[in-house]
Order: C-alpha cells, then sequence, then structure tokens
C-alpha cells in the first residue's frame, strides 16, 4: 500500500510540478480571499487581528476545495480513472498517495497564507508548537475528506458545485476546531489549543480510515 | 480450444437502459476478434464487461477464468483496456505516462523503452509532454502504456483512430504479434480496415445483442455463420 501512495503521490506531484496550478492561480485566488477578507472588516482593526484564524482556515477551505477539483480532475479529463482502476495499485494506496500529494500543496498553500496573514491583518504569529501542529494535523484532515469526497464526486456531471455542497459540512468540526487552536496559540482565547488538537487528530484519523477504507467503493461508482 | 472469454446471455444497464441485451459471445485464446456495428450497439460496453468495469445484471460470464463482475479486482489487472479516452496524463511525458503504467502493474522498468519503442516514440518525442503531442502520436502513447501493462487480453475501442497508414500497420503488426503470443484482442472498430487485414474473426453487434458470430473464408457477407464455438481456428481466416 506505501509503495502505491508514494506512487500516485508522485505521480500527482509531477503533474502539479509541470501544470503549476496551485502557483499561478489556487495560491493567488487564497491570497485574494485573505485580502477581500482584510476589506471587509478594515474599518474593525481589533475585530480582523480576533478573526485572522477563522479567516485564515476559510480561505484553506475554499483554496483546498479547489486542490481537490485540481486533483480528480486530472483523472478524469482523458479517462485515466479507467486506467487507475485497471491497475494493481490497492485502493488504499492510491487513496494514501491523492491524500499526500493534496496535503503538500495545501501546507505550501498555507505557509504563503500565514504569511499574508501577518502581513494584511498584523497577527503575531506565536505558540510555535501547537500552531504548526494543529496545522499539520487539520491539513491531513482536510486532504482526506477532500480526497474521498473528490472521488465520490468525480464520475457525476455537476461534480464542480457537488463537492463544495457536500465538502464544506463535512469540513466544518475541522475548520472550527482548527480555528480555536490557533486562537489559543495566538493567545487571542483563554481556551487549551492542546486539546482542540486532540479533536482535530480524532477527525483527521476518522477520515484518513474511513477514506483508506471506503475509497475501492467510492471510485468504483464513479 | 483454449476459452479466453465467454459469455452466455449476458445483460448489462447503463442505469435502467439496457445496453447488452442477452449477448453470447466467445473469445479464445490467441485470436483477433474485431466487433462491429453501429453506434450504440453494444461494442464499448461489451469490452467494459470483459474488463470487469461494467458490471452484469443478468447472465453468465468468464474471462481468464475468472467472474468479471464478482472478481472484478482479480481481473482488471490482467487485461488491457484502450478506451474512446486514451487515460493519458496530460502534464506527464510520454515517457512518464507509459513509467506510471509499468510501475502501477508491477512490471519490470525494462518494458517502458520497449514499449515506447515498439510505438514509434524515440528521442526527443519521449519527452514531450502528453498534451502536446497530436491526436495519432496520443493514440500510440495510449497503446505503448497497453504494451507496458502486459495484459492478457486486450481490449482496444477503435484503436486505428487518428493513426496515419504507417502507424496503422505498426499497430497491426503489434496485434498479430500479441495474438500470436497466445493473448487474446478483442477490438471495436467501425473501420473496414481493421476487418480486412486484422480480424481472425468479425462479429456484428446491433441493440446490445451478437447479430452473426463469425465470418469464414469463402463465404459471402451475410451468409449465415455457424456459432463461435463450433469454429474452429483453422477455419476461420482473415476477410476480404
Amino acid at each position: 500500500m506505501w509503495r502505491d501512495a508514494a506512487l500516485v503521490a508522485g505521480k500527482d506531484l509531477r503533474v502539479e510540478g509541470r501544470a503549476k496550478v496551485a502557483v499561478n492561480q489556487v495560491a493567488p485566488y487564497a491570497l485574494v480571499v485573505l485580502l477581500l477578507f482584510g476589506f471587509a472588516f478594515d474599518q474593525d482593526r481589533p475585530l480582523l487581528v480576533q478573526a485572522a484564524p477563522g479567516l485564515f482556515w476559510m480561505a484553506v477551505l475554499f483554496s483546498g476545495l479547489l486542490a481537490v477539483q485540481r486533483s480528480f480532475s486530472i483523472e478524469s479529463a482523458d479517462g485515466a480513472i479507467d486506467a487507475l482502476r485497471l491497475s494493481r495499485l490497492e485502493p488504499a494506496g492510491i487513496f494514501i498517495g491523492k491524500v499526500v500529494a493534496v496535503a503538500a500543496q495545501l501546507v505550501v498553500l498555507e505557509a504563503l497564507l500565514a504569511f499574508g496573514v501577518v502581513v494584511l491583518f498584523q497577527s503575531r504569529l506565536g505558540g510555535a508548537g501547537l500552531l504548526v501542529a494543529s496545522t499539520l494535523v487539520s491539513t491531513a484532515g482536510v486532504a482526506a475528506a477532500g480526497v474521498a469526497y473528490g472521488a465520490l464526486c468525480v464520475g457525476l456531471r455537476a461534480r464542480e458545485t457537488l463537492l463544495p455542497l457536500l465538502l464544506s459540512p463535512v469540513l466544518a468540526p475541522v475548520v472550527l476546531a482548527a480555528t480555536e487552536a490557533w486562537r489559543a496559540a495566538l493567545g487571542l482565547s483563554r481556551g487549551d489549543g492542546w486539546r482542540w488538537l486532540g479533536i482535530l487528530a480524532c477527525f483527521a484519523a476518522i477520515y484518513l480510515a474511513g477514506g483508506a477504507i471506503g475509497f475501492g467503493a467510492l471510485i468504483e461508482e464513479t | 480450444m483454449v476459452l479466453t472469454a465467454r459469455l452466455r446471455s449476458a445483460v448489462a444497464l447503463a442505469g435502467r437502459y439496457p445496453v447488452l441485451a442477452g449477448t453470447d459471445l466467445d473469445v479464445t485464446a490467441g485470436e483477433v476478434l474485431v466487433l462491429k456495428g453501429p453506434n450504440g450497439a453494444g461494442k464499448t460496453s461489451i469490452l467494459r464487461v470483459l474488463a470487469g468495469l461494467l458490471p452484469l445484471s443478468a447472465g453468465d460470464a468468464e474471462v481468464l477464468g475468472l467472474d468479471p463482475t464478482a472478481d472484478a479486482r482479480a481481473l482488471r489487472p490482467l487485461v488491457g483496456l484502450l478506451g474512446h479516452q486514451n487515460g493519458l496524463y496530460d502534464d506527464l511525458t510520454a515517457e512518464q505516462n507509459v513509467r506510471f503504467v509499468a510501475r502501477a502493474a508491477r512490471r519490470s522498468p525494462d518494458v517502458v523503452p520497449s514499449a515506447l519503442e515498439r510505438l514509434g516514440f524515440g528521442g526527443r518525442l519521449r519527452g514531450a509532454p502528453a498534451g502536446k503531442l497530436s491526436a495519432g502520436q496520443r493514440r500510440r502513447l495510449a497503446i505503448a502504456c497497453v504494451l507496458a501493462k502486459g495484459p492478457r487480453l486486450w481490449l482496444l475501442d477503435e484503436p486505428h483512430a487518428g493513426l496515419d497508414v504507417e502507424h496503422r500497420e505498426l499497430l497491426d503488426d503489434l496485434l498479430r504479434e500479441v495474438a500470436a503470443g497466445g493473448s487474446s484482442v478483442v477490438l471495436a472498430s467501425h473501420e473496414q480496415h481493421a476487418t480486412v487485414r486484422l480480424a481472425d474473426r468479425v462479429v456484428t453487434m446491433a441493440g446490445g445483442l451478437v447479430l452473426d458470430g463469425v465470418i469464414v473464408a469463402g463465404q459471402p457477407p451475410g451468409t449465415p455463420a455457424p456459432s463461435c464455438p463450433d469454429v474452429p481456428r483453422a477455419e476461420v481466416t482473415n476477410v476480404a
């Protein structure tokens, strides 16, 4: 399974390396979203600082939807999904590989967005351990749920609109917990950030395990 | 006579529409079988059933000793399917596409250069992104991917589409070699070319059914043909 995962992740990242959709389209879009949030709350600077973690994760959510759609559009564009189904690759390996590729792109994007939050919202990043840990665990959860729902939608005619509709509610707990963990890390709330990290880890584990088990059936339905 | 695939009263549905409506078909080891018929006859559907991608709703089927519905996961790695689409990644090079298929099929990396070479991908063409190739080159690259996979049953849907005369002949030679090596080839084609130059046997389909099974040498078109399993391979030749 891990060999298959490495093969699929390598392929997806190689495709992305050449196409540069994440760099040329998704990242600028994420920054524009962040900028628009900044305009929307510009009149109330303290509120903007308070809301920065939530705005950051909303921008990650929007960008993640695009990354997931891209991950499956490369499979459906020329019917490569059939070749995957006809291969010897383990479905769980394909799932993990796609999660790794999406997560790798999201991590780069999040670094860029974190820089944007500091510059645009004048937030001070602190609590590095909690911040990094919660970001990585949340990213795993977003990528896992995204890939599972992306597989579900890949064969559907209205997949571009259906994926955000189906995926956003599923990711709501991750966005909520990640926001709270960030708020605690940045000293914006008195809550226990590590407790939120535990909740995030539970969701990520559920999405990863569920996706790995169910991915074979999901790509059968396309 | 060793059977590679056998369908009996096979029914397959696309939604509620029967794309195969009680089809019988035999494919013997080492033969090139051409499926003919109008659009919507069920040619593509029969290929997908044989590949284990389209489950049967009724009837019996056995492909390479496996049930294509119940044992689909085990069957799929053993077949190579070239559909209407090529199944390529536009942003990978020709070589990267074939390498990915070979690795996903657990095959030796040595098959990659030979598959590319066999389909006419030499020199700089190997490093060209698939998205930059012409329609014919993409078709050839997709066939190279099937070759690199090394299937026991080749399922090809209009494989000559977009190919020039030189590469049609190259493909014909390849498929004859594959069949001579004991693998079976089932190809759906509208083209007279495939029927005349390549086929050991031609099956005509319409409305999700096999109409007539075999065209035997010396018989004018339209002559009722014996049923598929009864025709010894020696009696079946290319149709002029």
